[in-house]
Order: structure tokens, then C-alpha cells, then sequence
């Protein structure tokens, strides 16, 4: 017990340790939060009548972004994965920091389902026992029960692995058989997430642009990318600015597997688009109101144009040889690109123009409420403040500068 | 509806009138306490809106079809007792049984409709939507052009392809080629601000609630808040909705509609006779729809927008008595669902008489 005690002090003081930038960028997530503390206040006592949502645009940017954050929560399972299910050495020593990516981002989105819900203070009311689950009907059923056990699996995974190496016991020989099927069972649940929430998604047979099969393969590929790409991001700053050591190969390899997703996705984006278009059905009218606008609205037609062209764009670059190994510049410039249009695809084309028409023949734009704005913003802010003190406090244990003080080894008794 | 059925009810309501002594007198402040080791973050907001005196039981009651007699009897009493104070009038909220024997059904005729909205505005006084900022309309309607104004002979040579080896009638683009006639929500119009209706050249639909066979919104449901009572209406137990909207996107016919406020009602607009599952004012974030007045059809009487209906276009009663007005419809007219392809099975059938 008193292991655990001092390792939550050691981690947590490791974490709150830092230079001048490291604090500046805290108190930067903090304006946020601070801002963003008010307008949920504002929220929570008015209501989502506060938001842009309306009874024909009916999900506002917290559902947007709640299906970005399982991206990246579900393709934080691309850094586990090589190093367990390829036992590539250097993977496998990264692997805890994409279970805390995991488990950030899953808990981001669960912030902003609440966000998202009319009545937060009922959501209790999913609960089996003193609630009702309508399982199996309800897809978002499926998705509550999904999105938590990934949550736990990862968060168990994380404290286990940070925990074993703080006390110096952890050896990778030895790793216990039920550990390592945790890890696996945690591997193939991401993916999972992310079809169960194309699924959530594509049930609705009355939203013709979320109708088709290929959703869950968009949503794979485009995690593929937009979760890879916030992946280097970090490895990049932590190599730069830690001691952790992450070599090219491990940059490389996220780099691949960004370049081969968006392939993958210009192809789903293409047959999406062929289908629809091409018979020019009453299917065709949201594509048509994405790309063309209708009768003068068209306020999202700039962003798809913008966003195929990044996405486009990004592929192209990440061809060049040279553009993959500019550590310095160009790479995380490019998968900033990857990682913005990605996020900004998720409200501009898939969730907002999907509701034109309506089923009645309605065509709705949708403004973004500066409330909204912030409480998205707020939501954000705390997913990367956690991430980033997680994160600082496990490069601490991998590091090995915070360790257990065996000068007091009589504690490990307890633990 | 037969005589003894009707009669059976009011016994029922009778019984009802008895039960207000389960009242517990909370007040806000001790709400705010209690809820508040439950719930931090909400409660707090509960406390801090003058709107939300919402009592302890009425936030920890669970599903009111899963609730026993006794607990149903006291929610009821929170609720009469909680709208009585705020409306400033004797209000009853009734958990009537539907009826046996009996599955509800509808039929518009839109070759009669005029479009003049009675009905929607009916429906909201009788209904207790929120009446400013936004109104809530359960009912809309549809204004659809007729085919004579969407072709015209001069169009007849615009439009390309203009020339080809074949002729000059190929793949037509522009011209007559994307003129919607007929029955099309594509060039509907839902907000009409006419001074006349009907306008020449227009026919008129009225879409609500279609009380699906199969209702989509009942499967997406997360907490079962939506379902389908036994008369085939399908309701909402405003209490237990958590408000995360699914079932406005499962919704083929846009019938659901959401409290993204806090509904405005006037007091003195408010209809004090009400149903649990109907017309009792709801609150904020929880969905709300068309239950074929619920409060007035399980009594036996005619819901509001067919007795408000003009010129008699709208036909109600029970599918499974073939002398019902719904039944005659079905035998002698030409009767069709909306959106068919859906796979919903409306109980809500479309005629042209």
C-alpha cells in the first residue's frame, strides 16, 4: 500500500515538474479550461439551446468531436500492436505511451457524449440494475459498453505496466500470460470501438450519407492516419525535449502506416463518391449539397474542398523520401495537416451537412455557437492536460528518474 | 370506442383522486444538498435554475412502466403537486391505461387538406408545447407543388445536351429535366407564410408522429425511454429520456422534437388536463412527439388536430374494428404510407379521396 502511495506522490510530483515552456503550455490549457468552465456552467443551466443544434442538424460539434477522439483513442493501438504482435523491441518499450493516448482520448470522448446529452444528469439512468440498457437494440448500447471496457482495459494496462517498472520488478521474460492477453484483448478492441461507432452512425437509414457500408472502413483508415499523426507529434517533442529515446525506425514506421491510411482512404472517399453520384439518386442530394451547395447555401462546400485537398495534399507529400525523414519540419508539419483535416472533417463533412436534406426536404446550414466553441475547446483542453502530465510522469518511469527508493524496502511488503 | 370501455376508464380515474396524500413537501435548497453528493456537477445547475424544482424522488424515480402501483401513485402526486404550484391552477396528470382490444390508427386525406394549419396550432394549445423561443410543432406541413406549374412548353427546347448525332434528346440537363412535380419533399416547402390557402397551385400534407408498427426510435433508444404502448402508440416517459437525441436521427418522418431549452409555456396557455406519458409539460433536454393526444384517446374521445380539421380530412379511431372511420378509409380509398421504403409500417395512412 505504501508503494502505491509513494508511487502516485513520485509520479505525480515527476509530472508537475518542468521548464519554463512546459509551464507555459500548462497555463495555456488552463486558459481554457478557465473559459471553458464558464460557458459549460452556461450549458449545463441553459441547455443545448446554447449550441448551433437544431431540430434538423440535430448532433452539434461535441458528437463531431466525440467520434475524432475515438480515432485516435482506437489508433492508439497501431504503436502497441507492432511491438506485442510483431515484437519489434523498440515498439514495445513505446507500447504504455499508446495505451495513455488510448486512455485519454476514450475518456475525451466520454466528456463529450456528456456534453452532447440533454439531460447529463440522467445518465445514470444506463446504468443495468437501477437503470435499463436497452441491449442489444440500441447501438449506442454497444458503444457505452465498448468505449468503457476500452477505457479500463487501457487504464489498467497503463498503471500496471508504470507501476511494475517504478518498483523495478517489471521484466519482459516474465511478463505474466494473463498480462499480455490483456494486452491482446486491448489490441483488437480498438478497432472495435471504432466499428461499433461507424455502426452508431450507420443504423440511421434515414441519414443517407452515413448509410453505407464502407463507414467503418473510413473511420478505420482515417484513424489509421489522423491517430498516427498525433502519435509523431508527441514522439517527436518527447525526443526533443526528454531524455526517453525513440529512434527514426519507430517514426518511420508511424509514418508508413499514415501514408498507407490515406491511400486507403482517397480509395473509400472515391467508391463512396463514385456510388453516390453516378446514378445520381435521391442518395446523391447530401454529396451534392457537400460539394455544390444548394440554392445558394453552401457554406460547407469550401471546407470539402479544402479538406480533400489536405488530405490529397498530405498523401502526395508523405510520397517523398525526403518529406518522411525532415524530423524537424516538414513531417510534423504534415501531420498537423493530417491530424486538422481530419478533425475539422468530422463536423464539416461528415456530421452536419449529412442532415440535408431533411427528411422532409430541408436544407439547414449550421453556425457554431461561441459557448459550443469553448465548451469544445474546454473538453480538448483537459483531454492534453491529462495527456500531458500522463505522459511526462510514464517518461519519468521509462527513464528510470522516478523509480522506487528500495532504502525503504520494507514497504513493498504491503504492496 | 364502446361504452363500457369508457367506463372502465373513468373508474380508474376515480381511484386516482385519492392518492395525492403521498406528497412529500422538499424544498429546492434541500434538493440541491441531496443531489449533490450524487451528483456534483449537476446538481448544482439543478439548484441554481429557478426553473429546475425538480424533487429528489421525481430525479431518483425510475422508468414509470417498471415502477409498482405505489410508486406510481406518488409520482403522479409529485407531478400534479409540482404543476399545480407552478401554473398557478388545479392540474391532473393521468396514468390511464390504453384501452384493449384496440390499435390505433390514422388516415389524412390530402386530397382535401388546404393547408390552413389548424391542426399544428390546435395540437400546440392542446399539447402544452413551449410556445416561444422556439414553438414546438409536432405537426408540419408540407406545401408541394402540382404538375401543371413545373413543365412549360417554352422550357421544351432548353436544357443540353442540344445537339448530337442521335438527335436532341438525350440525357436531358436543365430545361423541364429537374423539375420535381407531384408528390416530392425536394421542392417542399414547410414554412409557408401564406395569407390564402389553398394557393392554386399547390396540394398540402400534414407529416407527424406515423406511429410506426416497427418504430426505428424505439430500437435506438438507449435507456428504453421511447416505446410502443399496447394500442400501438408510441410515447415517451419524459422523466427517464436522457436527451442524447438518437431517436431524432432514427426517425424517418423528422416527428421527434427536442427541448434544446427550457420549454417556454404561459401559465395561462397551459392546459391543465394532461397524461403522464401525453401533454404534462416537459422539461428541458428531453425529447417530445405526436401521441395521438394520448391524454384524450385512451377516454375515448378524438385527438385535437382531427377536431380541429376544416374540412374533415383527417379520420381516426381503431384498426382492429372494421366499422372505424380509419377501417373505411382503408377498404373504399387508395391508401399509401409515407416514405414506404423505410421499413417503418406507419399506422399513419395517406389517402386521396
Amino acid at each position: 500500500m505504501k508503494t502505491a502511495l509513494s508511487f502516485a506522490m513520485d509520479f505525480g510530483s515527476y509530472a508537475i515538474k518542468g521548464g519554463s515552456k512546459y509551464y507555459a503550455w500548462l497555463l495555456f490549457l488552463a486558459f481554457f479550461i478557465l473559459v471553458g468552465s464558464y460557458t459549460a456552467y452556461q450549458q449545463l443551466t441553459e441547455g443545448l439551446i446554447l449550441t448551433g443544434a437544431t431540430d434538423q442538424v440535430t448532433m452539434e460539434s461535441f458528437f463531431a468531436n466525440f467520434i475524432f477522439t475515438a480515432h485516435i483513442a482506437a489508433a492508439a493501438v497501431l504503436v502497441v500492436a507492432p511491438g506485442y504482435l510483431y515484437h519489434r523491441k523498440d515498439m514495445k518499450e513505446l507500447a504504455v505511451l499508446g495505451e495513455i493516448v488510448a486512455m485519454v482520448f476514450v475518456a475525451t470522448g466520454i466528456t463529450f457524449i456528456l456534453f452532447h446529452m440533454g439531460r447529463p444528469d440522467r445518465t445514470w439512468h444506463m446504468i443495468p440494475g437501477i437503470g435499463f440498457l436497452n441491449f442489444p437494440n440500441s447501438m449506442l448500447s454497444f458503444d457505452t459498453i465498448v468505449l468503457n471496457v476500452y477505457l479500463f482495459l487501457n487504464l489498467f494496462g497503463v498503471v500496471y505496466i508504470l507501476y511494475k517498472k517504478y518498483n523495478g520488478t517489471f521484466h519482459e521474460k516474465e511478463m505474466s500470460r494473463w498480462f499480455t492477453a490483456i494486452v491482446f484483448l486491448a489490441i483488437g478492441w480498438g478497432p472495435l470501438i471504432h466499428i461499433v461507432t461507424a455502426f452508431v452512425l450507420a443504423s440511421n437509414s434515414r441519414i443517407s450519407p452515413w448509410d453505407t457500408a464502407v463507414l467503418p472502413f473510413a473511420f478505420l483508415t482515417m484513424a489509421g492516419a489522423s491517430g498516427p499523426a498525433l502519435i509523431v507529434l508527441i514522439f517527436l517533442l518527447i525526443r526533443k525535449t526528454t531524455k526517453l529515446v525513440i529512434g527514426d525506425p519507430v517514426i518511420d514506421l508511424m509514418t508508413t502506416i499514415i501514408a498507407w491510411s490515406l491511400g486507403i482512404l482517397m480509395l473509400v472517399f472515391a467508391a463512396e463518391i463514385f456510388t453516390v453520384l453516378y446514378s445520381g439518386t435521391e442518395h446523391a442530394a447530401s454529396m451534392k449539397f457537400s460539394m455544390f451547395g444548394h440554392n445558394g447555401l453552401n457554406m460547407f462546400v469550401p471546407w470539402f474542398w479544402v479538406i480533400m485537398g489536405a488530405l490529397v495534399g498530405s498523401f502526395a507529400a508523405l510520397l517523398f523520401r525526403k518529406v518522411r525523414h525532415s524530423y524537424n519540419l516538414l513531417l510534423p508539419l504534415v501531420c498537423f495537416v493530417v491530424f486538422a483535416a481530419i478533425l475539422l472533417e468530422k463536423p464539416m463533412i461528415l456530421v452536419f451537412p449529412a442532415f440535408s436534406p431533411s427528411p422532409l426536404g430541408e436544407y439547414t446550414e449550421y453556425h457554431v455557437t461561441l459557448v459550443e466553441f469553448f465548451n469544445v475547446l474546454l473538453v480538448w483542453a483537459l483531454g492534453f492536460l491529462f495527456l500531458t502530465l500522463i505522459l511526462k510522469g510514464a517518461i519519468g518511469i521509462l527513464t528510470g528518474e522516478v523509480r522506487h527508493d528500495k532504502s525503504s524496502a520494507s514497504s513493498q511488503v504491503g504492496a | 370506442m364502446s361504452k363500457e370501455i369508457i367506463e372502465e376508464l373513468n373508474e380508474a380515474k376515480d381511484v386516482q383522486q385519492g392518492r395525492r396524500e403521498f406528497l412529500k413537501n422538499v424544498c429546492v435548497s434541500s434538493v440541491a444538498g441531496l443531489v449533490a453528493t450524487a451528483t456534483p456537477a449537476e446538481a448544482v445547475v439543478d439548484a441554481t435554475n429557478p426553473d429546475a424544482d425538480v424533487t429528489v424522488e421525481e430525479f431518483f424515480q425510475g422508468h414509470f412502466i417498471l415502477m409498482s402501483d405505489e410508486e406510481k401513485k406518488q409520482a403522479i402526486a409529485r407531478l400534479e403537486k409540482r404543476y399545480s404550484a407552478k401554473y398557478g391552477k388545479k392540474t391532473t396528470v393521468s396514468d390511464v391505461e390504453a384501452p384493449d382490444g384496440v390499435l390505433f390508427g390514422y388516415a389524412l386525406d390530402i386530397g382535401k387538406c388546404i393547408g390552413c394549419r389548424r391542426c399544428v396550432h390546435a395540437c400546440v394549445k392542446e399539447n402544452n408545447q413551449s410556445r416561444h423561443d422556439p414553438e414546438v410543432q409536432w405537426i408540419q406541413v408540407m406545401k408541394m407543388p402540382k404538375g401543371n406549374i413545373s413543365f412549360s412548353a417554352d422550357q421544351l427546347d432548353k436544357g443540353y445536351p442540344e445537339k448530337s448525332e442521335f438527335g436532341d434528346y438525350g440525357v436531358q440537363v436543365g430545361g423541364n429535366a429537374y423539375k420535381t412535380a407531384g408528390f416530392s419533399t425536394e421542392d417542399a416547402q414547410n414554412y409557408y407564410q401564406d395569407d390564402l390557402v389553398p394557393e392554386k397551385d399547390f396540394f398540402y400534407m400534414p407529416v407527424q408522429c406515423q406511429q410506426c408498427e416497427k418504430p426505428p426510435c424505439v430500437k435506438a433508444c438507449p435507456v428504453r425511454a421511447t416505446f410502443r404502448d399496447h394500442a400501438g402508440v408510441v410515447l415517451i416517459d419524459y422523466n427517464w429520456c436522457i436527451g442524447c437525441r438518437m431517436c431524432q436521427l432514427a426517425c424517418p418522418y423528422q416527428a421527434r422534437h427536442f427541448n434544446w431549452g427550457e420549454p417556454n409555456l404561459p401559465a395561462e396557455e397551459m392546459n391543465p388536463k394532461t397524461h403522464y406519458f401525453g401533454n404534462r409539460p416537459r422539461m428541458r433536454g428531453v425529447m417530445e412527439k405526436c401521441t395521438f393526444c394520448v391524454q384524450r384517446t385512451r377516454e375515448g374521445r378524438d385527438p385535437a388536430c382531427m377536431e380541429a380539421c376544416p374540412v374533415g380530412a383527417r379520420k381516426f379511431g381503431n384498426l382492429l374494428d372494421p366499422d372505424s372511420d380509419v377501417r373505411r378509409v382503408l377498404a373504399t380509398k387508395r391508401v399509401f404510407r409515407f416514405k414506404e421504403e423505410a421499413g417503418t409500417y406507419p399506422k399513419f395512412f395517406y389517402y386521396i379521396g
